[in-house]
């Protein structure tokens, strides 16, 4: 069943031209909200995060699947009154699964998994608009473009990745919430690993598919699929490898969907602290902290439906591995001994336990983001996308073509190179050659012949002239991972 | 005249459908589809698509019996003249009407629902004249020969022979100017409706999922490694109905 566009929202502008032109009058004039898929006066009743915060909780809340689920289960648990009610944000994006239904819905083959960094993809080229990939992806996260009659989705902001740099929610999220980097993984045995019989299982064996980067076996089969030495070494260093892996309080979000996402979230400990200490608790402490993961104010059977497929242990223990990180360093920071019986509580070392705080809790832009360049024997041809020419009425704009608004061939944009672009900006010389390249100064040309650089140059270069690791045998790296740790939790 | 029209315009016909199809298919990849509309409007749609498209299928196996199969094969086999007629009536009125009725529902919510309307190009517009014309002409010639009856024109001997004589390309015009008016024009209504065909949405017939039997569940692929492979950005979305899409508009 597909969806219309009343499951999203009436997309809306507002007629901002009168506030100009409007003729001198006793009253002000108004911006009234036209809808951009009439073009008529509208009203606004819905739009995206419409239902953020408590707004929308009485009229939607109950339509949330796994609180009728756990509402079922735990007799009427969860409340909805007010002064009972939780909120907690879960960043939803593209999962960049290992195991995309997506894809395996797509008729045309036109989504696809990148080999070189895991990225999944819409071919704009190749896709038809049969919609599958509508329904077919679980977390609702590919969209129907009504006006080119495409599917879309979350790129990972590739073109920035590729260049090193991360994406664009991870480095403007306020709270610093995201994190990047690596996983080595096997993708032979991903569709054997999604195919396990118990839903409980799908975290395990997902997480056997991701490969230890300090293994030496792994590090040499990697090199030996061509993966290069610096991925494997950011590898090492990946944020998300150490959350999901290592420390093991990243979690992927519904595994029992079996499609193997790579978007890893660490979950919320609630405002716990306040709430024990309101009681006369000594809150920072490791034993009333653990007792209280139990009667948090959101349910772990909600955050087991959202992580675990309802395996409350598993959630139970990364809670207390937080709970137990919060008390450990309490101690510390008060100059108190370190209670070395804390991490033990909850199977880590004192110095895993101070690792994982610093990652959570201080880590810096190199630390949270480890993004390798991407390789290309064309290095200096990774640009960033620009926007230069996309404003209205530019080159960018496209009028009505024949074959409808989609049609024809795009036009090229003009792309900031840019680390040249950073190079000019902080180098004491002027412009080298090399920076400069396919650049020409209109200034210093006499209007006589065509410079080289003028036009640009044409794009019948032979494709697929490059060899890549094209086998999939072996380790694969993917950069389709992030986290999300401590989803931020407000009390009302 | 009838060289021109039987003799020469079939070929110029396929030469536009195959060159147009191909070159649409290396230049305008990006636009090669419905554009569906469903998002704006799903209940006339689920009615008036499925009718369409499949009393669509059945006239096109009706007129691969009448073009292609000669009236020699269907005697030999036992099938008297008027039984075939017959089957040709009914079968191919029902599916006719079946068709008709389905593009009339697709034609009315097109204009009648706002969005739909707004979502409507003047490519698809000419493209919804020629298609409705070649049904409700195509309809016309099976509807006449249901009045005249057994004195009815047999286009078995007329146009079928033309038909399949077009492939040995050896025109048989003579026999195909013997038709009547009616099916004169519905055959001309028709190849315009197949030389414009690679210019409108109705590219997506030509669209088939053959390879998804084949293809295993995960697409892998490698980065595009052409130099600045980074492809330049794609027309978006666009304001609809505003005065800034007026504007761009001029």
């Amino acid at each position: 069943m597909q969806p219309e566009l009343k499951d999203y929202y009436e997309p809306w502008t507002y007629d901002y031209k009168t506030l100009i032109d409007a003729p001198l009058g006793d009253d002000f004039p108004v911006a009234r909200p036209k809808s951009l898929i009439t073009g008529k006066d509208t009203k606004i009743t819905w739009s995206a995060n419409w239902d953020d915060d408590l707004g929308g909780a009485p009229e939607m809340g109950h339509l949330d699947p796994i609180v009728e689920k756990v509402r079922r289960e735990s007799e009427d648990k969860i409340k909805f009154a007010f002064e009972q009610t939780f909120m907690f944000y879960l960043p939803r994006i593209c999962e960049h699964c290992l195991n995309p239904s997506c894809m395996a819905s797509c008729p045309s083959g036109a989504i696809y998994k990148r080999v070189e960094d895991g990225i999944v993809l819409v071919d704009q080229d190749k896709c038809r608009g049969w919609r599958q990939c509508i329904t077919g992806c679980p977390y609702k996260k590919i969209y129907f473009n009504h006006k080119t009659g495409k599917a879309e989705k979350c790129t990972f902001c590739y073109p920035r990745v590729e260049i090193g740099l991360p994406t664009v929610c991870s480095e403007t999220c306020v709270g610093r919430l995201r994190y990047l980097g690596l996983f080595l993984y096997d993708a032979d045995r991903v569709t054997d690993a999604a195919a396990v019989t118990d839903e409980k299982d799908l975290y395990e064996s997902q997480m056997d598919v991701l490969l230890d980067p300090n293994d030496p076996a792994v590090a040499a089969a990697a090199s030996a699929q061509g993966v290069p030495d610096d991925w494997i070494d950011a590898a090492r260093r990946s944020p998300v490898y150490a959350l999901a892996k290592i420390y093991k309080v990243a979690l992927p979000l519904h595994p029992e969907y079996r499609t193997m996402p790579m978007v890893w979230y660490v979950p919320p400990l609630s405002p716990i602290v306040d709430l024990l200490s309101d009681q006369g608790h000594d809150a920072e402490d490791s034993g009333t902290l653990f007792g209280a993961i139990d009667a948090l104010r959101i349910p772990v059977e909600y955050l087991a439906e959202l992580f675990t497929a309802g395996d409350t242990d598993r959630v139970t223990a990364v809670l207390r591995r937080l709970a137990a990180m919060r008390a450990y360093m309490r101690g510390i920071t008060l100059g108190q001994e370190a209670d070395v019986d804390i991490p033990a509580s909850v199977g880590m070392t004192p110095e895993s336990m101070y690792e994982m705080y610093r990652l959570m809790a201080i880590a810096k832009y190199e630390e949270r983001y480890v993004i390798p360049k991407a390789h290309v024997e064309q290095a200096h041809d990774l640009e960033e996308m620009g926007c230069s020419v996309d404003f209205e009425g530019g080159p960018g704009m496209y009028e009505d073509s024949p074959f409808g608004e989609a049609s024809g061939r795009p036009t090229p944009v003009a792309v900031e190179n840019f680390y040249a672009l950073k190079d000019r900006q902080t180098s004491d010389t002027a412009s080298s050659a090399v920076t400069m390249r396919n650049r020409v100064n209109l200034l210093n040309w006499d209007g006589n012949g065509a410079p080289a650089g003028l036009f640009p140059e044409t794009r019948d270069v032979p494709r697929a002239a490059a060899a890549s690791p094209a086998d999939l045998g072996g380790p694969k790296a993917t950069g389709g991972s992030q986290a999300a740790p401590d989803a931020p939790v407000v009390t009302p | 005249m009838d060289l021109l029209l039987w003799g020469v315009l079939p070929y110029v016909m396929v030469t536009i459908l195959i060159g147009g199809s191909i070159w649409r298919y290396r230049y305008d990849q990006f636009g090669w589809t419905t554009r569906s509309s469903q998002l704006y409007e799903s209940r006339l749609l689920r009615i008036g698509s499925p009718i369409f498209h499949f009393g669509l299928l059945a006239v096109i196996a009706g007129h691969f019996f009448g073009l292609v199969i000669p009236m020699t094969w269907t005697l030999a086999v036992g099938m008297s003249q008027d039984f075939y007629h017959l089957n040709a009536l009914l079968v191919g009125g029902v599916a006719g009407v079946g068709t008709l009725g389905g593009i009339v529902i697709l034609i009315y919510r097109r204009r009648k629902t706002g969005p739909v309307f707004m979502a409507t190009t003047r490519n698809d517009k000419v493209m919804y004249v020629v298609l409705a014309a070649a049904i409700v002409l195509g309809l016309w010639t099976t509807l006449a020969s249901v009045f005249e009856g057994a004195h009815g024109h047999n286009y078995r001997e007329t146009v079928a022979p033309w038909f399949r004589s077009l492939f040995i390309l050896q025109p048989d015009i003579a026999a195909m100017a013997a038709a009547p008016f009616s099916f004169h024009i519905h055959t001309l209504v028709g190849m315009l409706l197949f030389t414009i065909w690679p210019f409108t949405r109705l590219v997506h017939a030509f669209t088939a999922p053959l390879h998804y039997l084949f293809r295993p569940y995960i697409v892998y692929r490698t980065r595009d490694q052409v130099p600045g492979a980074i492809r330049p950005i794609r027309r978006g979305w666009a304001a609809i109905g505003t005065e800034d899409r007026a504007r761009d508009k001029k």
